[in-house]
C-alpha cells in the first residue's frame, strides 16, 4: 500500500495544484509532438519547394516559442519590468511628493539593515504568518475532509466556505473591529476579559490571525477538497476492510496523498502571509495612521511599512528597498517551507 | 480639507475606484472656447453648487469634480500625478499636511500671482495666505480654502453631574490655560467615575504646539531652514509635557477621532470633552446622533486659539487651461465661494470677507444648544498666529502622537516618553 499512494498523486494532483508552470509544460509538450511527427512523416520522402520546407522548418522551430510567448510577454511587462524598475528606484533617494531624486547607491539597503522598525515589522509579519497559517491549514484540511463526506446539501456548504472571500472588506473591518473592541467588544464579553486587543503585541497578532483565518481557511479547504476527490475510493474501501478507522484513514491515506497539494498551499500561504496587508490595515482602523500598525507598531507588517515609507512618508526609494528585501525574504521562506514540508512528509 | 475625513473613511480601502477619466477634457481654447475643468478634492468641500455658478458666469466652461472620500486615498494618487506630470486635475486641493511637501516642488504648480491673485491678499487670514506662499514670497502656490479654528466641545449633562457650570461662557472661563483645563479635568474625574476627561491626547499636543510656537519662535518641529529642532525648541517640549500630563494621569480615552471606537464612544459617556475644530461639529452630530441631542455644547479652547485642518487650492503646471483653472480657484476661495462652501458643508472660511458675511458670522448651531458657532470660531481664528511647518512636519507629528498614545496604553513609561519622542521624531524627519 505504501508504494501505490506514491505513484497516484503525481498524475492526479494536476487538478488542484494546477499552477501555471505545470500547465505550461504540458501545453508545450502537446504542441511539439504532433508537429515533430508530422514533419518526420512529410519532410523526408518528397521534396517540395525550398520555400515550403524552410517555412515548415521555421514553423517547427518557432511556433513552440510563439505558443509560450504570451506568458513571457505578460510576465516581462507585469513581472520582470516592475521588479527591475523597483530595484532601480531602491538605489535612489526618491520622493514622489517632494520631487527629490538623487542617486543613493546601496544607501537605502544599508539603512535598512540598521532600521529597527524594519526588523520589528519582519518579526510581526513572520509571527502573524506562523500564528495564522498553521491552524489555518490544519483547519482547512479537517474542513475539507468533512465536506468530502456524503452529506446533504454538500454543494451549498462547499460554496459557503469561500463566502468570506467575497465579503466586502469594509464590512469585515467593521465587524471585526467590534468583535475585538476593548471596552464594548464581543470577544471580551464572551471571555469575561478586558484584553486590549490593539495595544498588546501578541493579542493583536492573535486577532489579526483570526481575521486571516476566517477569510482564507475556506479557500484552502476548497483546494484540499478538490485534491481529496481525486483520491480513488477503493483505497478507503480496502483500508476499511482491513479495519482502519476513519481517523487512521485520514492520516494514513488522505494526508499522504495530499502531500503535493499541501506543499502547494504552504507555498501559496507563505507568499500571501508574508505580504499580509489588508487585515492588519483594517485592524488598525482605530489608529490615526492605519499604516502604523498601532502606536508602537505592534502589528505593522512589512508591506504596511513599505507602503507607509513609499507613500505616507514620501520615501519612495526606501519603500522600494523594503519591497526588494521582502521579495528576497519570500523566496527564502518559500524554499525553506517547501523543504520543510517535503522532509516532514518524506519520513512518513 | 479636513483631517477628520481621512480618518472617517476607514472603510474605504476597498472602494478606491472613483478614478476613471483621463485628464483635462476638451481641446485647446480656441475662439469658440469650450473647455472642461477638472477639480480634484477629497472629503467634503461643499463646492457642488458653486461649480454651477461658475459655469453660468463663464460660458463655454464646464467643471467636473473628482472626489475621493479619504485623504489617505487621495495622497498617493496626487503624488503619482505630480511626479509623472500627467493625470492631475486643473485645480487640486492640497491639505495642510501635504502642502509643505509640495512647496518643495512648487515648480510643478503655476504661480497664481501671474493670474491676478495678488489682489486677494487682503481678503485672507494673513497666516493662511502666508502658508500658501513660497518662502521668498515670489510664488503663490495655493489659495486658502477652509480653516479649522479650534474650540472645545463638552457634555453639558456630564458637567452638571460633576457640579461644573454648563453655560458656555462660564465653561470657557474655567480654562483660560491648559493647566486650568487639566485641573478642571481632575475635578471632573473625581466626581464622575467611568468617564475620561478627553477623547485622546493628539488634539492637546497639536493645539499647544501651535499656540506655543505662535507665541514664541514662529516654528515648531522644524526651523525655517527645515532643520529638525524638536528636541531643542522649548515651545515643543512644553507642549509635549502638557499633553503627556493628560496621558500620565489617565485623563484621556486614548482614542483617535473618527475611528470606530471613537464613534461608538460618542454614544456613551466615555469622555466629557472633545477638542473641536469647526468641522468636528458635524462629526459629533453625525455619530452622537439622537443620543447626544441637547447634551453637547461648544466653548472656547484653553490657551485661546488653535487650528486643526484646512486646505489650499493649487493649479498644476500640467493643466492645459491654467488661466481658467486659476479663475476657478480664485472664485472658489473668494468670499462668495467660501460662504457657499460654509453653507453647504460647514467648512469655516479662511477668507476674512466670508467670515464677516452674516451667513457665517451669525451662524447658530442648533445641535449644540444654538451655540453662536460663527462668532466663537471667528474670534478663535482671529487670534491664531502663523507657524512655519516643515515638509516632514506631519511625519514627525504622527510619530510623536504615537508615543503619547503608547504612554496611555501603558507601553511606554512616562519618564521615557520624551526620549522616545525625540528618537521617533529623528527617524521620521530623516
Amino acid at each position: 500500500m505504501a508504494s501505490r499512494p506514491e505513484g497516484r498523486p503525481a498524475r492526479r494532483e494536476a487538478v488542484p495544484g494546477g499552477d501555471g508552470r505545470r500547465e505550461g509544460a504540458s501545453v508545450t509538450a502537446l504542441d511539439a509532438r504532433p508537429v515533430r511527427s508530422a514533419s518526420r512523416a512529410g519532410g523526408a520522402p518528397p521534396k517540395p519547394s525550398a520555400w515550403r520546407s524552410r517555412l515548415a522548418k521555421l514553423d517547427l522551430k518557432a511556433s513552440p516559442y510563439a505558443f509560450v510567448a504570451p506568458f513571457f510577454v505578460v510576465f516581462l511587462v507585469f513581472g520582470a519590468y516592475p521588479l527591475v524598475y523597483t530595484l532601480w528606484v531602491s538605489l535612489h533617494d526618491w520622493g514622489l511628493a517632494s520631487g527629490t531624486r538623487k542617486w543613493a547607491g546601496f544607501g537605502n539597503y544599508s539603512y535598512l539593515f540598521g532600521d529597527d522598525q524594519f526588523w520589528h515589522a519582519l518579526v510581526n509579519t513572520v509571527g502573524i504568518f506562523a500564528l495564522s497559517t498553521v491552524p489555518q491549514l490544519l483547519l482547512a484540511l479537517l474542513l475539507a475532509n468533512t465536506l468530502n463526506r456524503r452529506m446533504r446539501g454538500a454543494t451549498v456548504f462547499r460554496i459557503a466556505v469561500v463566502a468570506p472571500l467575497i465579503t466586502s472588506m469594509a464590512a469585515v473591518a467593521i465587524v471585526f473591529g467590534q468583535l475585538f473592541d476593548t471596552d464594548f467588544g464581543f470577544v471580551n464579553w464572551l471571555l469575561h476579559s478586558h484584553v486590549d486587543w490593539h495595544a498588546n503585541r501578541a493579542w493583536s497578532w492573535t486577532a489579526i490571525s483570526v481575521m486571516v483565518d476566517w477569510r482564507w481557511t475556506g479557500y484552502n479547504a476548497l483546494i484540499f477538497l478538490a485534491a481529496m476527490q481525486a483520491i480513488p475510493k477503493d483505497l478507503y474501501e480496502a483500508a476499511a476492510i482491513d479495519g482502519a478507522s476513519r481517523t487512521r484513514q485520514f492520516w494514513q491515506i488522505t494526508v499522504p496523498l495530499l502531500r503535493p497539494t499541501i506543499l502547494f498551499t504552504v507555498v501559496i500561504s507563505t507568499i500571501g502571509g508574508l505580504q499580509l496587508f489588508t487585515e492588519p490595515v483594517l485592524f488598525g482602523s482605530g489608529t490615526s495612521n492605519k499604516m502604523d500598525g498601532g502606536a508602537t507598531h505592534q502589528f505593522q507588517t512589512l508591506t504596511m511599512y513599505m507602503y507607509d515609507s513609499a507613500f505616507g512618508h514620501d520615501r519612495y526609494g526606501y519603500g522600494a528597498a523594503v519591497a526588494w528585501a521582502l521579495f528576497l525574504l519570500i523566496i527564502a521562506f518559500s524554499l525553506l517551507n517547501f523543504a520543510f514540508v517535503r522532509r516532514a512528509g518524506g519520513t512518513r | 480639507m479636513m483631517r477628520g475625513n481621512r480618518l472617517r473613511a476607514v472603510a474605504v480601502l476597498a472602494a478606491a475606484g472613483v478614478l476613471a477619466a483621463a485628464c483635462g477634457g476638451g481641446g485647446d481654447s480656441k475662439s469658440d472656447k469650450k473647455i472642461q475643468l477638472t477639480v480634484d478634492v477629497f472629503g467634503e468641500f461643499g463646492y457642488e453648487g458653486l461649480y454651477q455658478q461658475f459655469e453660468q458666469s463663464h460660458p463655454g466652461v464646464t467643471v467636473r469634480q473628482r472626489k475621493v472620500s479619504s485623504l489617505d486615498d487621495y495622497k498617493p494618487r496626487l503624488q503619482q500625478w505630480i511626479a509623472t506630470g500627467s493625470g492631475a486635475g486643473d485645480v487640486v486641493a492640497l491639505e495642510e499636511g501635504i502642502l509643505p511637501t509640495y512647496m518643495q516642488q512648487r515648480t510643478k504648480f503655476v504661480n497664481l500671482f501671474d493670474y491676478g491673485a495678488r489682489s486677494m491678499q487682503g481678503d485672507f487670514l494673513p497666516w493662511k495666505w502666508q502658508l500658501g506662499l513660497s518662502p521668498d514670497g515670489s510664488q503663490l502656490v495655493g489659495l486658502g480654502t477652509d480653516v479649522g479654528p479650534l474650540a472645545m466641545c463638552y457634555r453639558k449633562d456630564l458637567f452638571k453631574k460633576a457640579g461644573l457650570p454648563t453655560d458656555r461662557d462660564q465653561v470657557g472661563k474655567l480654562w483660560p490655560t491648559w493647566d486650568q483645563f487639566f485641573a478642571t479635568g481632575q475635578r471632573f474625574q473625581g466626581k464622575v467615575s467611568g468617564t475620561k476627561w478627553l477623547d485622546g491626547p493628539t488634539a492637546v499636543l497639536r493645539a499647544t504646539v501651535l499656540q506655543n510656537a505662535g507665541a514664541g519662535p514662529g516654528y515648531s518641529y522644524f526651523d525655517k531652514s527645515n532643520n529638525l529642532v524638536f528636541d531643542t525648541n522649548p515651545a515643543v517640549k512644553q507642549a509635549f509635557d502638557t499633553a503627556l500630563k493628560f496621558e500620565q494621569n489617565k485623563m484621556t480615552a486614548d482614542m483617535s477621532i473618527f475611528t470606530p471606537p471613537w464613534q461608538t464612544a460618542l454614544k456613551r459617556d466615555t469622555f466629557a470633552t472633545v477638542p473641536c475644530p469647526s468641522w468636528m461639529l458635524g462629526g459629533i452630530k453625525q455619530f452622537s446622533g439622537d443620543f447626544g441631542k441637547d447634551r453637547w455644547d461648544v466653548a472656547t479652547t484653553p490657551g485661546g486659539s488653535g487650528y486643526w485642518g484646512g486646505s489650499w487650492l493649487a493649479v498644476p503646471k500640467q493643466s492645459k487651461h491654467a488661466k481658467d483653472a486659476a479663475e476657478l480657484a480664485k472664485f472658489l476661495t473668494g468670499a462668495q465661494g467660501q460662504v457657499g462652501a460654509f453653507k453647504a458643508k460647514d467648512t469655516f472660511p479662511s477668507n476674512v470677507k466670508a467670515e464677516q458675511d452674516p451667513a457665517v458670522s451669525g451662524a447658530l448651531n442648533d445641535y449644540f444648544g444654538n451655540a453662536p458657532t460663527g462668532k466663537i470660531f471667528g474670534q478663535l481664528v482671529a487670534s491664531v498666529k502663523p507657524v512655519y511647518l516643515g515638509p516632514k512636519n506631519e511625519d514627525v507629528r504622527q510619530a510623536v502622537e504615537n508615543v503619547l498614545i503608547a504612554v496611555g496604553q501603558g507601553k511606554v513609561k512616562p519618564e521615557d516618553a520624551w526620549g522616545k519622542a525625540v528618537d521617533a521624531a529623528k527617524k521620521a524627519a530623516r
